[in-house]
C-alpha cells in the first residue's frame, strides 16, 4: 500500500482547504470512535476466551443478568461519544456547507457545470467560453461552481478538492472549492447515470494565474462555438467524450438549461437507452469501437 | 394479443445471459423431473404448497432465501470479476448495459428476495413456538404472503430470459427510471416484482403483529417475551409503517411510466427528488427491518450458549424500540449531497448518530452476557462473535458517514459500498446463518454438520474481510460505485484482492451446500429426539423437533422470561394429564393460486398484455371471494391422535437419554 504514490489517496491527500478540513473531520471522528470500539473489540475476545466452557476456574453466575452500574456505564459512554460527534457535526455542517462562499480576500471565479449524457459541460460566464470534460481555474482563487443537469441525476466530484454535490435537472446546486496548489486533479460523476456513466470523468486543472490566462486564450482560439445548434448536438447521448473547447458560448445557455428551455426532449429523440454512439477510446491503440450505428443523425463529438 | 411481447424479447445473441438461462431452465426441469419420478406431486401439493403450517411456510421461505442467495451471489461474482479486469485498455467481459443490470439485480435480489425471506422465514419457523401459540393469527394470509414473495422472485428471474432487468440501481431513482431514459421492460419488471412481493411482506407484518399481541401463552406478559419476539414485533411494526410508502412511491412511478403522468419526471412539474425522499423514508426503516431480527437471534444464541440469562433485558427492549422509532427520522442521510442546507443536514446527521447509542448498548449487553458465563463455541456462537466484531467496525464507518462533511467526500464511493456490506453481511447475513444453524434442528428434526458449519463460517468471515476492506481503501482513493470500467491503474490490485475475497466467500457457500447434503445423508445420527439440543431457554425448545402440527399438546404456562429454562429448573411436566382435541386451520391452495394468477397479471402488466392483466386480477379476486365463503376452513386434531403422538415422542425422548 505504501508503494502507491500520494496522489492515489484522493480523499486522504487533499489539495484544498475544503478537502483538508474534511480529512481532519474523518480522522477526528475515527479516533473518537476508536476510543470505544477498540476496547470493545478487545473485550469481546477477552470475555469469549476467559468464559469459555472449558475454563472451569472462571466465575459462573447463571442468574446474574443485571447491574445498575454497568447499565449506567454502557448507556453513558456511547452518549458522550455521540454528544462530542454531534457538536462536530453541527459546526462542520455549517462551516463546510457547499453553498457557503469561502473566506477569502480574492474575488471568486464562477464556473457553471452541466451534466450531460455522458459528459460534463463547463461554461465560464465571465470568460464567455465553454469546455467539455476539462475544467481549469487559477490555484488559490475560490471557485464558485453552479451545477445542474440536462439529463438524469449525476454528482459533481473532484475528490482531492473536497465536497461533491448532486447535479439535478431543472435545479441548480452550488459548490465552493479552492485548490491550494497547481495540479491536475481527477474529476468524475459519482452518481450512476446510465450506460456511459463510467466514462463521465474529467480533469480539473488548477493553474498559476498566468497559466490560467494562457489556458483561456487557448480555449478562445478554438474553432468551435457553442450556439443553440452545437449544444443540441452535444446534448445527445455519447460516451467517453474527449476534451472539447468552445471559443464562444451563448450567454443564456446555463440559465436556459436550468429553466429546461435549452433543448426539448422531443428534439433529442430517443433517450440514452435508445440507439447512440459508443466510443471507447482504448489507451495506446486509438480504436473506435462504434456500436448501434442506427442513429446516423448524431455524429460522435470528437475534436482531437 | 401479446402486447409488447415477441420472440425478440429473448436475448439469444448474449451467450452469458443464455448460459444462465439454460442453467436455470435445466435446474427447474431437474426439480420438476425428480418430483415426477418419485411421484411426489400429490405430497408436494397436499403437504407443502397448500400448507398453512407456519413451520412449513418458514421452511419454504428459507429455501427461497437460499436459492436467491445463490442467484444474487452469482451477480456479485460477475461484478467483482468485471471490476478486477476492466481497467485502462481492458474493457472486461461485460458491456455496460449488462453490467448495469447485474448490479441492479444483485441489490434487488439480496435485499428483497434473500435477506427479507430469510428473516421472515426464521420468524415463521420460531415465533409462534416462542410465544407458545399453535400457529400465526392468520394462517391463510401467511400462505398468501409466502407465495406472493415467491412470485416476486420468479418475476425477477424471468427477466433474465424474457426481456431484461432494470439498469437503474436497486432503488430505481428517477428520472433514470422514467420512460424517457429507461424505455424497456426492465424497470417494469422491477416495479411489479416489488409490488407483488411487497404486498406479501405487508400482510406478513399485519399477521405477526396480531400474532405477537394476541396469541401469547398465558403468563407471557410483554416484558416476559423472548428478545427475538420483541425484535420481531418491532420489525413488523416497521414493515406495516414503512412498506405502504414503498408501495405508493412505486405506484406513482408506475403512473408516470404507464399513463404519462409527471410525478417524478424532469419536466412539467415533476420532482425526481421527491421519489428519492419517499424511497428512503421506506428504505432506512427497511435496513432495520432486516437487522432487528438478527439482533434478536444473537440475543437468544448468546444467552443459550453462555448458559446464562441475557444481560440487561429491559435495556435491550428499550434499545430495540428506540432504534425502531429513530429509523424513521434519519432518511435524509442517504442524500446529504442533494444540497438541503446546513441545518437540515446537521439535524439528520445527528439523529443518525443517536441510533449508535441504543445499538452500542446492545453490543455491551451481549458482551456482559458472556461475562461470568460458560461460553460453548459451537457454530452459532462463532457467527455471533464474528458479528459483534464485524458489526462494530461497520457501525463505526456508518457513524463516520453520518457526519455530513465526511459524507461529502465518501458518498456513493466504494467506502459506502463497503460500509453497508459490512453491516448487512456482518449483521443480517451472519444473523441469518446463526439463526439457521441454531433453529435448524427444531424445524427439521436433526442437527447440521458442525465441522462443515465451522469451516463455512471461517470462509465467510475471512472472505468478507478480504472482499470489503479493499473497498474501504478504494473509496478513500476516490473510486465511486457502479463503474463498469476505470482508468486508474492503482485501483486494480485492490479490485483483484476484493475478487479473491468473493472467491473465499464462495468457498463458504459451497461448504454450506455440502453441509446441507451431508447432514441430510447422516440425519439419523444427528436426530434431535430431546427437542432441546442446545440447552435452550425459551419455549420453542419445550416441544419436540420437529414439532407436531399443533406445536404444544398442552399450552405452556409462563412464569419467567426464560420460560423453558424456568420450567426445567422447576421440573414442570409438559405432558398433559388429559388430552383434549386441538382446533387447527385446514390447508388451502387459495394463497398459492392467488399468488400465481397475480404473478401472471404482473407479467402481463410488464408486457402490456392488458386482457391478461385484468383476467389475472379478476381470477385472484374470485379465488379470494370463494375462500371467504368457504366454511370448511378448520378441523380438530382428535384427543386420541394427540395422545398417540405425545406417547411416541415420550418414548423417543427416553431412548435418547
Amino acid at each position: 500500500m505504501l508503494l502507491l504514490s500520494g496522489c492515489q489517496w484522493a480523499v486522504l491527500d487533499p489539495k484544498g482547504p475544503i478537502g483538508l478540513q474534511e480529512r481532519s473531520i474523518i480522522i477526528t471522528a475515527t479516533v473518537l470512535m476508536l476510543l470505544v470500539v477498540g476496547p470493545v473489540i478487545a473485550l469481546i475476545l477477552i470475555f469469549a476466551w476467559r468464559y469459555r466452557a472449558s475454563n472451569e476456574k472462571a466465575d459462573y453466575r447463571p442468574d446474574w443478568s443485571h447491574s445498575n452500574r454497568i447499565e449506567a456505564v454502557v448507556w453513558l459512554i456511547p452518549c458522550f461519544i455521540i454528544a462530542a460527534l454531534g457538536v462536530i457535526t453541527w459546526r462542520s455542517s455549517h462551516s463546510l456547507d457547499p453553498y457557503r462562499p469561502l473566506d477569502s480576500q480574492v474575488k471568486p471565479i464562477r464556473i457553471d457545470a452541466v451534466a450531460l449524457d455522458w459528459k460534463w459541460l463547463f461554461i465560464y460566464p465571465d470568460e464567455k467560453v465553454a469546455t467539455v470534460n476539462q475544467v481549469a481555474f487559477p490555484a488559490n482563487v475560490p471557485v464558485e461552481f453552479h451545477i445542474t443537469s440536462a439529463t438524469v441525476m449525476n454528482a459533481f466530484f473532484i475528490p482531492q478538492l473536497g465536497s461533491q454535490i448532486y447535479a439535478m435537472a431543472g435545479m441548480q446546486t452550488q459548490l465552493h472549492l479552492l485548490a491550494n496548489e497547481p495540479g491536475t486533479y481527477q474529476g468524475l460523476s459519482s452518481n450512476y447515470s446510465g450506460e456511459g456513466f463510467s466514462g463521465m470523468t474529467f480533469k480539473a486543472i488548477a493553474l498559476p494565474r498566468q497559466g490560467f490566462a494562457a489556458w483561456v486564450a487557448q480555449v478562445k482560439a478554438a474553432h468551435q462555438t457553442l450556439g443553440a445548434e452545437a449544444y443540441e448536438q452535444l446534448a445527445r447521448p455519447s460516451e467517453n467524450n474527449p476534451v472539447a473547447y468552445y471559443s464562444q458560448v451563448q450567454p443564456s445557455l446555463f440559465a436556459d438549461i436550468v429553466a429546461r428551455k435549452a433543448v426539448p426532449l422531443a428534439v433529442l429523440g430517443a433517450g440514452p437507452a435508445g440507439p447512440h454512439i459508443r466510443v471507447r477510446a482504448l489507451a495506446g491503440a486509438r480504436t473506435l469501437q462504434v456500436s448501434l450505428l442506427k442513429d446516423t443523425g448524431s455524429p460522435a463529438t470528437r475534436s482531437n | 394479443m401479446l402486447g409488447k411481447l415477441t420472440l425478440s424479447a429473448i436475448p439469444y445473441q448474449n451467450p452469458i445471459v443464455m448460459g444462465a438461462v439454460a442453467f436455470m431452465v435445466l435446474a427447474v426441469i431437474a426439480v420438476l423431473g425428480a418430483i415426477t419420478v418419485f411421484g411426489k406431486w400429490k405430497y408436494l401439493w397436499k403437504e407443502w404448497l397448500t400448507s398453512v403450517d407456519h413451520k412449513k411456510i418458514g421452511a419454504m421461505y428459507l429455501i427461497l432465501a437460499g436459492v436467491m442467495l445463490l442467484r444474487g451471489f452469482a451477480d456479485a461474482v460477475m461484478m467483482r470479476a468485471q471490476q478486477a479486469m476492466a481497467y485502462g485498455p481492458h474493457s472486461g467481459y461485460l458491456p455496460p448495459e449488462h453490467f448495469d443490470q447485474v448490479f441492479s439485480a444483485h441489490g434487488t435480489i439480496m435485499i428483497f428476495f434473500m435477506a427479507m425471506p430469510f428473516m421472515i422465514g426464521l420468524m415463521n419457523c420460531v415465533l409462534p413456538l416462542q410465544i407458545g401459540a399453535r400457529d400465526v393469527a392468520f394462517p391463510f394470509l401467511n400462505s398468501l404472503s409466502l407465495w406472493l414473495t415467491v412470485v416476486g422472485a420468479m418475476l425477477v428471474n424471468i427477466s433474465l430470459a424474457v426481456g431484461n432487468f432494470a439498469r437503474t440501481g436497486w432503488l430505481a431513482y428517477p428520472p433514470l427510471s422514467e420512460l424517457h431514459f429507461s424505455p424497456g421492460v426492465g424497470v417494469d419488471y422491477y416495479i411489479w416484482a416489488l409490488q407483488i412481493s411487497g404486498l406479501g411482506t405487508t400482510l406478513t407484518g399485519v399477521n405477526f403483529i396480531a400474532t405477537i399481541l394476541k396469541m401469547r401463552a398465558p403468563g407471557m406478559t410483554l416484558m416476559r417475551m423472548p428478545v427475538f419476539t420483541w425484535t420481531a414485533l418491532c420489525t413488523n411494526i416497521l414493515i406495516v409503517a414503512a412498506f405502504p410508502v414503498l408501495t405508493v412511491s412505486l405506484a406513482l412511478l408506475t403512473l408516470d411510466r404507464y399513463l404519462g403522468m409527471h410525478f417524478f419526471t424532469n419536466d412539467l412539474g415533476g420532482d425526481p427528488m421527491m421519489y428519492i425522499n419517499l424511497i428512503w423514508i421506506w428504505g432506512h426503516p427497511e435496513v432495520y427491518i432486516l437487522v432487528l431480527p438478527a439482533f434478536g437471534i444473537f440475543s437468544e444464541i448468546i444467552a443459550t450458549f453462555s448458559g446464562k440469562r441475557l444481560f440487561g433485558y429491559t435495556s435491550m427492549v428499550f434499545a430495540t424500540m428506540a432504534i425502531a422509532l429513530l429509523s424513521f427520522v434519519v432518511w435524509l442521510h442517504h442524500f446529504f449531497t442533494m444540497g438541503s442546507g446546513a441545518d437540515v443536514n446537521a439535524f439528520f446527521g445527528i439523529t443518525t448518530m443517536v441510533i449508535a447509542v441504543p445499538t452500542g448498548v446492545k453490543i455491551f449487553n451481549w458482551l456482559f452476557t458472556m461475562y461470568r458465563g460458560r461460553v460453548r463455541f459451537e457454530s452459532p456462537v462463532l457467527w455471533t462473535i464474528g458479528f459483534m466484531i464485524t458489526f462494530v467496525i461497520g457501525g463505526m464507518s456508518g457513524v463516520l458517514l453520518a457526519v455530513p462533511p465526511a459524507d461529502f467526500v465518501l458518498h456513493n464511493s466504494l467506502f459506502l459500498v463497503a460500509h453497508f456490506h459490512n453491516v448487512i453481511i456482518g449483521g443480517v447475513v451472519f444473523g441469518a446463518m446463526a439463526g439457521l444453524t441454531y433453529w435448524f434442528p427444531k424445524v427439521f428434526g436433526f442437527r447440521l454438520n458442525e465441522t462443515l458449519g465451522k469451516a463455512a463460517f471461517w470462509c465467510w468471515l475471512i472472505g468478507f474481510y478480504v472482499a470489503f476492506m479493499p473497498l474501504y481503501v478504494l473509496g478513500l482513493m476516490g473510486a465511486t460505485r457502479r463503474m463498469d470500467h476505470y482508468d486508474n491503474p492503482a485501483w486494480q490490485p485492490l479490485f483483484v484482492v476484493a475478487a479473491i475475497g468473493a472467491a473465499i466467500i464462495f468457498c463458504g457457500i459451497l461448504l454450506q451446500l455440502a453441509q446441507v447434503v451431508v447432514s441430510l445423508a447422516q440425519r439419523e445420527r444427528a436426530r434431535d429426539l430431546t427437542g432441546d439440543p442446545w440447552g435452550g431457554r425459551t419455549l420453542e425448545w419445550a416441544t419436540s423437533s420437529p414439532p407436531p402440527a399443533y406445536n404444544f399438546a398442552r399450552v405452556p404456562v409462563v412464569r419467567d422470561r426464560d420460560a423453558f429454562w424456568d420450567m426445567k429448573q422447576r421440573g414442570v411436566d409438559m405432558k398433559a394429564p388429559v388430552y383434549r382435541p386441538i382446533h387447527m386451520p385446514r390447508n388451502t391452495g387459495t394463497g398459492f393460486v392467488m399468488a400465481m394468477v397475480l404473478g401472471l397479471a404482473g407479467f402481463a402488466m410488464i408486457w402490456h398484455i392488458w386482457w391478461l392483466a385484468i383476467g389475472g386480477v379478476a381470477a385472484a379476486g374470485a379465488a379470494l371471494i370463494r375462500y371467504a365463503f368457504d366454511d370448511d376452513r378448520d378441523y380438530y386434531v382428535e384427543a386420541e391422535e394427540v395422545r398417540r403422538t405425545e406417547i411416541l415422542r415420550g418414548r423417543a425422548q427416553l431412548r435418547s437419554v
